[in-house]
């Protein structure tokens, strides 16, 4: 699995850090996305998928590898 | 008449607190766009299919023209009711494009989850205290006065640094910005002149010396260079983060512990199970059929949506509670699963306008179950779940009283 997110859509909602915070932090200064594993481990992608699914700017894209 | 010809009065009925209008099924079955009447006497349209409903509110192109004062529901409070009387109100934060963007990242550092995550000690310390205060009193009371209602104020009154002491003013102010119907026109005024005082006042004064709180900051980073807050905006953001950090949450923690006890096998499933508590309050942000008025936008071009071309010009209600209860979006959307995952509901709106305070709500929503579980688990309705009664004409819908004993 690899994440991707789009900084301009991102509004800060903090939903995927208070769901996958191993994955997902967002910036002191603007409260932006940042993704801290963009390759999740395993036992991180139902969170990750979760935290995709319910981010309310739909900033944030999985992507399923082989 | 068919029912797209219909002109419905809005808000809709509802027969009992907690249970859904009757008429959701049927409009996002048969008339995903409906023509509404709203207080004001104006002419909307109402959307409540979950597609339709998101698809709006994340369309950056579309918000209120007159909006002012706030974000989220305290911007609906501001023009909807005090500042439509208002010429050119003193407050404002930025509205549209590059500007609200600019606004909301200054603003949204101060509500990210680890910021939130850190206050969640000081939250519980406020919600134990306020459950000693009222289990001092006796085995019964209401939950929202004494619990509910306080809470959320004394977090964001932190926030703002403004003292605790002040919140029964708030209150007033903020109930009379969010009420549609309970006000006269100069009862408004003098309400929104008021607080327009009082924030100028506290703003100043945080000038003068400033505290680490988040005027203070917002003070301190527009007296730079580059980006900057206008007066009117830093005054706006004050106001609209008290009114909105203030009814909403407060609204919210009753009518989620009055769903989960008016079944209380659900209670009892949180109490067996507490690390339930993070999609419980998902769920009940879904399930909250009493979400208040919903979010308008203002279509600034022409667009297609539920299959209908609505032209520039027109204002769209968006009911996020009906959306919340589409099965085409949720399965089994008319049951509360206190384990639904994924739930992406739209109490908090979605896109670039979505809840800036979405956070802290959550956070507190989650302290605010998680002490109630481990204090009262004996806790009760002490009253029929169908005798709850509504908050009439506010905007943020709520419960008057979440009547309990323990």
């Amino acid at each position: 699995m690899k994440i991707t997110v789009d900084e301009e859509k991102c509004c800060g909602a903090g939903q995927c850090v208070l769901i996958a915070p191993e994955v997902f932090d967002q910036r002191d200064e603007d409260g932006i996305v940042v993704v801290l594993e963009p390759e999740p481990p395993h036992d991180q992608h139902a969170l990750t998928r979760e935290a995709a699914a319910v981010c309310p700017a739909a900033a944030i894209q999985v992507h399923d590898t082989p | 008449m068919s029912p797209n010809e219909q002109i419905r009065q809005y808000p809709l009925a509802y027969e009992t607190a907690l249970e859904p209008a009757a008429e959701w099924a049927e409009l996002r079955a048969t008339c995903p766009v409906a023509t509404i009447t709203v207080p004001d006497g104006s002419q909307a349209k109402l959307l409540t299919r979950y597609d339709d409903v998101r698809q709006m509110l994340a369309d950056p192109r579309f918000t209120r023209k007159d909006l002012d004062g706030g974000t989220g529901n305290a911007q609906e409070a501001a023009t909807t009711s005090a500042a439509a009387d208002t010429s050119e109100p003193p407050f404002s934060v930025p509205r549209h494009g590059e500007d609200h963007q600019r606004w909301r990242r200054m603003v949204g550092k101060w509500f990210t989850a680890k910021r939130m995550a850190a206050l969640r000690p000081q939250m519980t310390a406020i919600a134990d205290q306020l459950l000693d205060e009222m289990t001092g009193r006796g085995s019964s009371g209401d939950l929202k006065a004494h619990f509910a209602f306080p809470l959320p104020v004394y977090v964001i009154c932190g926030m703002l640094g403004v003292p605790a002491e002040d919140r029964d003013r708030f209150s007033y102010w903020s109930d009379n910005f969010l009420n549609l119907t309970r006000y006269s026109a100069q009862e408004r005024q003098t309400a929104v002149g008021e607080l327009v005082a009082y924030m100028s006042g506290h703003i100043a004064a945080k000038r003068a010396e400033p505290t680490d709180d988040l005027l203070s900051t917002l003070i301190e980073e527009s007296s730079g260079e580059g980006e900057a807050l206008t007066d009117a905006e830093l005054l706006g953001t004050g106001i609209g983060l008290l009114v909105a950090g203030h009814e909403t949450t407060a609204n919210m923690i009753g009518k989620m512990v009055a769903m989960l006890l008016a079944d209380r096998t659900r209670w009892e499933r949180l109490l067996e199970n507490p690390s339930l508590v993070r999609s419980t309050v998902e769920e009940a942000l879904r399930f909250d059929a009493n979400g208040g008025f919903g979010l308008r936008r203002f279509l600034t071009e022409d667009v297609e949506i539920g299959g209908e071309v609505l032209p520039n010009g027109t204002t769209v209600v968006c009911a996020m509670a009906a959306a919340n209860r589409d099965e085409t979006a949720f399965e089994n959307a008319a049951q509360m699963d206190l384990a639904r995952t994924p739930n992406p509901h739209l109490a908090f709106g979605a896109g670039p306008h979505s809840c800036l305070g979405q956070a802290l709500a959550r956070t507190e929503l989650q302290v605010a179950l998680e002490v109630l579980l481990r204090r009262l688990p004996s806790l009760e309705l002490d009253i029929p779940a169908t005798d709850l009664e509504r908050l009439e004409g506010l905007l943020v819908g709520g419960l008057s009283e979440v009547p309990v004993r323990w």
